[in-house]
């Protein structure tokens, strides 16, 4: 099967292919294992944004190809980080705890009264919520990682697909779930440290290497989470489950008379990017070091999809040149390394204007490439949109327009 | 020609459909209507605009819920109204819209290959894998509904009776044994008309088919047992020939 | 040296004829000089002796004599019970008496006018006992509650009310018959109650006191009944004695812990080692890698401590400590309950009975001013959807970048108070200018951007959610990041208070009104205009409107301005009371979405509806967990993601263009 699968997607070979020469390069020239060239913090930076792009599989996914307008995948991907963020910080305050502890030992209830101190002094607490029962315990919370958010992705999903909620009424509602669990998560009493959220999860428990080597290790590692979920979505999308979610996103009536449950496959679809977009999060915020519910706010989301956007969506390759583009330009400008432009009256700043330029950038994408990025890559390829008179390729609001198609 | 009538038996109806009602603020599209037709049957149903046609199809394929009566499908009676669109048209009922709807963005072989006749479960699809049969059962049908050479093509670019071809041929990838098709002649050439009218008789020798239609030289054509609508309710029944002569008929089609 | 004095005293006096004549304040020395005395100066004349050794059994007339004096009684009996009352040594007259340094500063007892200096040993100060005092205390009040001023009266009974006695209570009931002020006679009545409730003689006579309030509100009834319910724990050896609130079984109703810390507070039992300090010794008694005979690395067990720690106590090395099951065959083996501080079970249970009462009133009258807070919560998120309804509702377009409106329209709210300095025309100016130039915005976007994006509302959404990223930037950049100020006009400060429990604040009611004139608007230009009639066409069926000559394009436009100037208009009404910052209108954008589609998508109604079922819905979950509002918005949200189940199309569902079919 393995031959006629990458026959059919060409672009999964070479996406593996610039994916290994992207990660071997970074390697060599980062501070651990080269001439360190690319600093410890840019390594965290690349591994970040390969994260980034994982999730923003999972977002084309549900949205390029199934063509529901999730407003609330970032809060998954939040959900994965704070699973992961839990052990890391438990068992990180644990080994702190054991260390200042001299040589009498401690029952592990005073181990545990320790650490809920350690952990929760910033929030005026001391208990270990009912929530961390399972902290200690990195198996656990590692099924944790894809179970809370699966499971959340499947009761709301139930409960939007089987009412026949769709279109922008499923996006707004989407982006309800996102800003309730939000500022669920904002409550010190959540249990998760409020608006304080988790910290030093850059350090992992156990492991005595320097942040040099953690930092390409954990590009490593979400290098080959990319690869895997990119194989895995190319195979979703290119056997006859693929026709029917695209069937979904342009015409689902038509799809249900011929026999297939829409709401199961939307369903599943939703759950296993929920999912995807969890363990792109349990990857991401080990290198970011700090998870907090602000990063899980809808705009988060909503910026999730206007990078599939902007690199073109209903195509793999298309989500990832996004992600990338977006989020290295946007630390590019925002890090301040773009000269300003004096205009004489006035100095432009990017600092202060990349979200403006952000903002009208992606109106006329939206207006006038709906392609985007992807728009490059098929005219290199001489592959060229139908003349369908500007009709979209099917009724519904998802469905592809016909400057996304290919003839 | 009177022997090629046969009504349904009560009692061995493929689709029994009894009593139904259904009314869209406050207008009554569906009157105490009641209908069936046998495992192997042709039925024109006519009748003029707003007669409740298309309502009564969308009853059938469970798009519709009616407010009252039964709608009872095979041998054992299934409660059609208990189940949505998707189980309906898993049971074996087929639709054919009057627009053509086919997948645009898709080619004509995944567009047979998804309506193909197989287990729809999202973890059977998933990881469902075309075999030599089914391949060969798509240009079979590709074959058979004209489309053998466009198998690659992306069904956006087909013409327009093209896609009305394909829907026919997605149709019969889903092997129903009851199909609904709602004016399947409009649009398409004289030639393309006899084919149709010959498939479709062809097809109900086999299975139930109810062919909804406008067009009166069409439906002489397909030579079967008719059933006039009006105001959401029948007014009559029986040959071309039977119902024409009646006066109610002629005072609904042209008018009072 | 005394000599000096008294010859000094004497010319002193004599230096102030007129004064000495007037006041009188000499000493029963010349029979002339009596005769003359008129007042208090008489009476002080009269019980000069009472008065210099006041004792309980004795003053009861004098004090009935000064009360009755005129003027200066109530400043000599106050200066009197103050410990404030000197006589004079050499011819035995009464001052008002200051300390200062070394002398006594004094004033006639009369008029109060100062009367100079004099040292020491010169005065004797008058120190009444504790029981005289309070005699003068009760004259005081009698005094000042019957003074012919009713502002002293009125003081004198706020004076009571913050810190009565039971002395009080004589006096006040004395002072009612004879009050002449209606109004001051109820709060008397009313005071007069209060205090029988706390110091009424018996039990009958307070608890009909108590009764006689019934349900009312007042916090002053609810804050005399308060203290006699209070209680206190208390443990006990046997049974509980006292007024007992409520018997306490530990484990139970309280924590063991504390059970025993209780025990321990009453001596009752020893205190334990903490299990720190345990913890402490052992480790301080580690011997070759062992404790109390048991290897170190076995003290992670709690049961192997207390047994290392039992070893260590028995060789004398730690002091006893209590085992575990000990501490609680101590906890088992006594009482514990709570005790009302008010001894007499009739009046506790009269008094709990009334709190229940009045509770039930005030949570109904709650239940008032919650309704008023949901509605003005209601009408904020009416005004801030009414545009997002028109916008969304009526031409099927979500428009992520109406929040950034609503900031605008506050801004404009800021830039014209910068240079109309008056409120009232400020604001006057700001709102049509609001509306102008969000309008224009609007018709820009829908220009611009939107009407190339018709029937794709997914890409709607997010072309305008990039416009809002692009605008609250800019706002950013240009006005900072700190909020500005957009401040109400004082006819609108204040609030309007109707008892103790319900009260509104006039801006409140402004944004009320404000919302009830955009309704009454938009059901104007919809009903009766040619513009709505044209907009409702366009929605319902778009291509024959264009059939029919009009043109939907102009129609989109303008709908979709009017909706944008309404969100300007409503950002300014927001503005005035919240802060204005470039993220205000992401405040309040996910809240109106909320409103349009659960209201109904294409209904005024509908929105308001939606508007009046978030407004009750948020602050009626604020009430059940008041502490926290954020728990609000979340429980909020969950309840409207729920809600959409069972409605899909929201309260109010009309067909239109956004409905679906």
């Amino acid at each position: 099967m393995k031959p006629g699968f990458l026959a059919k997607n060409p672009s999964v070979m070479w996406f593996l292919l610039i994916l290994a020469i992207f990660t071997l390069g970074v390697t060599f020239l980062s501070h651990a294992y080269g001439p360190g060239v690319i600093s410890t913090s840019m390594v965290k930076t690349l591994g970040k944004t390969l994260c980034l792009c994982l999730i923003a599989i999972a977002m084309d996914l549900v949205w390029g190809y199934t063509g529901i307008l999730s407003l609330g995948h970032f809060a998954f991907f939040g959900l994965g980080g704070y699973m992961i963020g839990m052990w890391l910080m438990y068992e990180r305050t644990r080994d702190i705890v054991l260390s200042s502890a001299g040589s009498f030992p401690m029952t592990p209830q005073e181990v545990n009264d320790a650490i809920g101190t350690q952990i929760f002094g910033v929030v005026g607490g001391s208990e270990l919520p009912a929530i961390w029962t399972f902290a200690g315990n990195l198996p656990m919370q590692l099924l944790f990682v894809v179970l809370v958010p699966g499971l959340l992705a499947l009761i709301f999903g139930w409960l939007a697909f089987r009412s026949r909620v769709t279109g922008v009424y499923l996006s707004i509602l989407t982006q309800a779930m996102t800003l309730a669990l939000s500022l669920y998560l904002f409550q010190n009493e959540s249990g998760l440290r409020g608006n304080n959220g988790l910290s030093g999860l850059q350090n992992i428990p156990g492991v005595s290497a320097g942040q040099d080597q953690l930092s390409v290790w954990f590009l490593w590692a979400s290098a080959v989470a990319l690869g895997l979920g990119y194989i895995a979505a190319a195979f979703i999308v290119s056997g006859k489950f693929g026709s029917v979610i695209r069937g979904i996103r342009d015409d689902e009536a038509r799809v249900r008379f011929l026999g297939y449950s829409v709401e199961g496959y939307k369903l599943f679809v939703f759950t296993l990017t929920a999912v995807i977009a969890a363990i792109a999060g349990a990857l991401y915020y080990p290198q970011a070091g700090i998870i907090n519910p602000g990063e899980m706010a809808p705009i988060a989301s909503i910026y999730l999809a206007v990078w599939v956007a902007i690199g073109g969506r209903g195509r793999l390759y298309g989500a990832v040149m996004g992600a990338a583009f977006v989020s290295i330009v946007s630390s590019w400008f925002t890090g301040g390394r773009v000269p300003d432009i004096p205009l004489g009256f006035y100095t432009i700043q990017w600092v202060d204007w990349w979200q403006v330029l952000l903002g009208l950038a992606f109106v006329l994408v939206t207006l006038l490439a709906p392609k985007g990025l992807s728009g490059i890559v098929d005219l290199l390829e001489g592959i060229r949109s139908p003349d369908r008179h500007g009709d979209p390729l099917g009724p519904d609001q998802g469905s592809l327009q016909q400057k996304e198609a290919q003839e | 020609m009177s022997d090629h009538v046969i009504g349904a038996q009560p009692g061995n109806a493929q689709l029994e459909v009894s009593g139904i009602s259904v009314t869209f603020d406050g207008f009554r599209a569906i009157n105490n209507l009641s209908f069936a037709i046998g495992p192997a049957e042709l039925r024109a149903v006519i009748g003029p605009n707003g007669a409740g046609k298309t309502t009564f199809m969308d009853i059938v394929t469970g798009k519709t819920r009616p407010d009252e009566g039964r709608v009872l499908w095979g041998e054992t009676h299934q409660n059609l109204l208990k189940m949505n669109e998707a189980q309906i048209a898993r049971a074996g009922i087929g639709r054919k819209f009057q627009k053509p709807t086919v997948f645009e963005d898709q080619s004509v072989t995944d567009n047979l290959m998804m309506a193909l006749k197989a287990n729809r479960s999202p973890f059977s699809v998933l990881v469902w894998k075309a075999g030599a049969k089914d391949r060969a059962r798509v240009e079979e049908i590709a074959a058979q509904v004209g489309l053998a050479d466009q198998l690659p093509r992306k069904a956006g670019e087909l013409s327009h009776g093209q896609k009305q071809w394909l829907e026919i041929g997605m149709l019969l990838a889903q092997e129903p044994r009851l199909l609904l098709v709602d004016e399947p002649a409009a649009g398409m050439t004289l030639a393309e008309r006899e084919q149709t009218t010959a498939l479709l008789v062809d097809l109900a020798k086999t299975r139930a088919v109810v062919v909804v239609e406008h067009d009166m030289e069409f439906v002489r054509r397909l030579n079967c047992k008719v059933t006039v609508l009006h105001e959401g309710s029948v007014l009559a029944e029986g040959t071309l020939d039977h119902v024409t002569a009646d006066q109610r008929v002629i005072e609904v089609y042209l008018g009072r | 040296m005394r000599k000096f004095l008294i010859a000094l005293g004497i010319l002193l006096a004599l230096a102030l004829p007129g004064q000495a004549q007037e006041t009188g304040t000499t000493a029963p020395q010349s029979e002339t000089a009596q005769a003359e005395l008129t007042g208090l100066a008489a009476v002080l004349a009269e019980y000069s002796k009472e008065i210099a050794k006041p004792s309980r059994r004795t003053i009861g007339p004098v004090i009935a004599a000064i009360a009755s004096s005129g003027e200066g009684a109530s400043r000599f009996l106050q200066a009197y019970a103050d410990k404030g009352v000197g006589q004079r040594e050499s011819d035995g007259a009464f001052f008002i008496i200051q300390k200062k340094g070394s002398d006594y500063e004094l004033s006639d007892p009369v008029t109060g006018a100062p009367a100079g200096t004099a040292p020491k040993s010169d005065i004797k100060e008058i120190k009444p006992n504790s029981g005289v005092r309070a005699e003068i205390g009760a004259a005081l009040v009698r005094f000042l509650l019957s003074d012919p001023d009713p502002k002293k009266r009125r003081e004198a009974l706020t004076a009571i009310e913050r810190d009565g006695e039971a002395s009080h209570l004589d006096p006040l009931r004395a002072s009612i018959p004879d009050e002449p002020d209606p109004a001051i006679k109820a709060e008397k009545e009313r005071l007069e109650r209060l205090l029988t409730i706390r110091f009424g003689k018996d039990a009958a006579e307070r608890v009909a006191a108590i009764e006689s309030f019934g349900s009312d509100l007042g916090l002053d009834f609810r804050a005399t009944l308060n203290p006699l319910v209070a209680t206190t724990r208390k443990a006990f050896a046997g049974a509980p004695e006292g007024n007992v609130a409520k018997p306490l079984r530990p484990g139970k109703d309280i924590p063991k812990d504390e059970a025993y810390a209780m025990l321990v507070a009453a001596k009752m039992a020893p205190e334990r080692i903490s299990a720190s300090a345990m913890q402490q010794s052992l480790a301080a008694n580690v011997v070759d890698g062992t404790v109390g005979g048991l290897p170190l690395a076995e003290m992670s067990d709690p049961a192997k401590r207390e047994e290392a720690y039992a070893t260590l106590a028995a060789a004398g090395t730690v002091p006893q400590r209590l085992t575990d099951a000990e501490a609680d065959t101590l906890i088992t083996d006594h009482q514990y309950a709570d005790l009302y501080a008010e001894p007499d079970p009739a009046v506790t249970t009269a008094a709990e009975a009334a709190l229940t009462r009045v509770g039930r009133t005030v949570a109904a009258m709650q239940t008032v001013d919650l309704g008023l807070d949901a509605l003005s919560l209601a009408s904020i998120y009416f005004l801030a959807a009414i545009g997002l309804a028109i916008t969304f509702g009526v031409m099927g377009v979500i428009n992520m970048a109406h929040g950034e409106f609503i900031t605008m329209g506050a801004y404009t709210g800021y830039v014209v108070q910068l240079f109309v300095p008056d409120y009232t025309l400020s604001i006057l100016i700001a709102l049509p200018l609001a509306f102008a130039i969000t309008f224009g915005a609007g018709v820009a976007m829908e220009r611009l951007v939107i009407r190339w994006l018709y029937k794709r509302p997914l890409e709607t959404l997010l072309a305008t959610f990039g416009i809002s990223i692009a605008l609250q930037q800019l706002f950013k950049n240009i006005f900072g990041t700190q909020a500005r100020p957009l401040t109400s006009p004082p006819w609108l400060d204040g609030a309007w208070t109707l008892n103790d429990v319900v009260s509104i604040s006039y801006i409140r009611i402004a944004i009320f009104v404000l919302a009830l004139v955009f309704l009454a608007l938009y059901l104007w230009v919809m009903r009766r205009t040619r513009l709505g009639l044209e907009v409702r066409a366009v929605t319902q069926n778009p291509s024959m409107a264009a059939s029919m000559g009009i043109n939907p394009d102009r129609i989109n436009m303008l709908a979709f301005g009017f909706g944008s100037g309404i969100a300007g208009i409503a950002g300014v009404a927001i503005g005035l009371f919240a802060k204005v910052t470039s993220e205000m209108g992401q405040d309040y954008i996910v809240q109106s979405f909320m409103t349009v589609v659960v209201g109904g998508v294409g209904s005024i109604f509908g929105t308001l509806a939606g508007a009046g079922l978030i407004g009750v819905l948020q602050k009626g979950i604020e009430w059940l967990n008041p502490s926290n509002t954020l728990a609000a918005q979340t429980y909020m949200i969950l309840f409207i993601i729920i809600f959409i189940q069972f409605r899909p199309r929201g309260i109010i569902a009309l067909k239109g263009r956004a409905a679906g079919d």
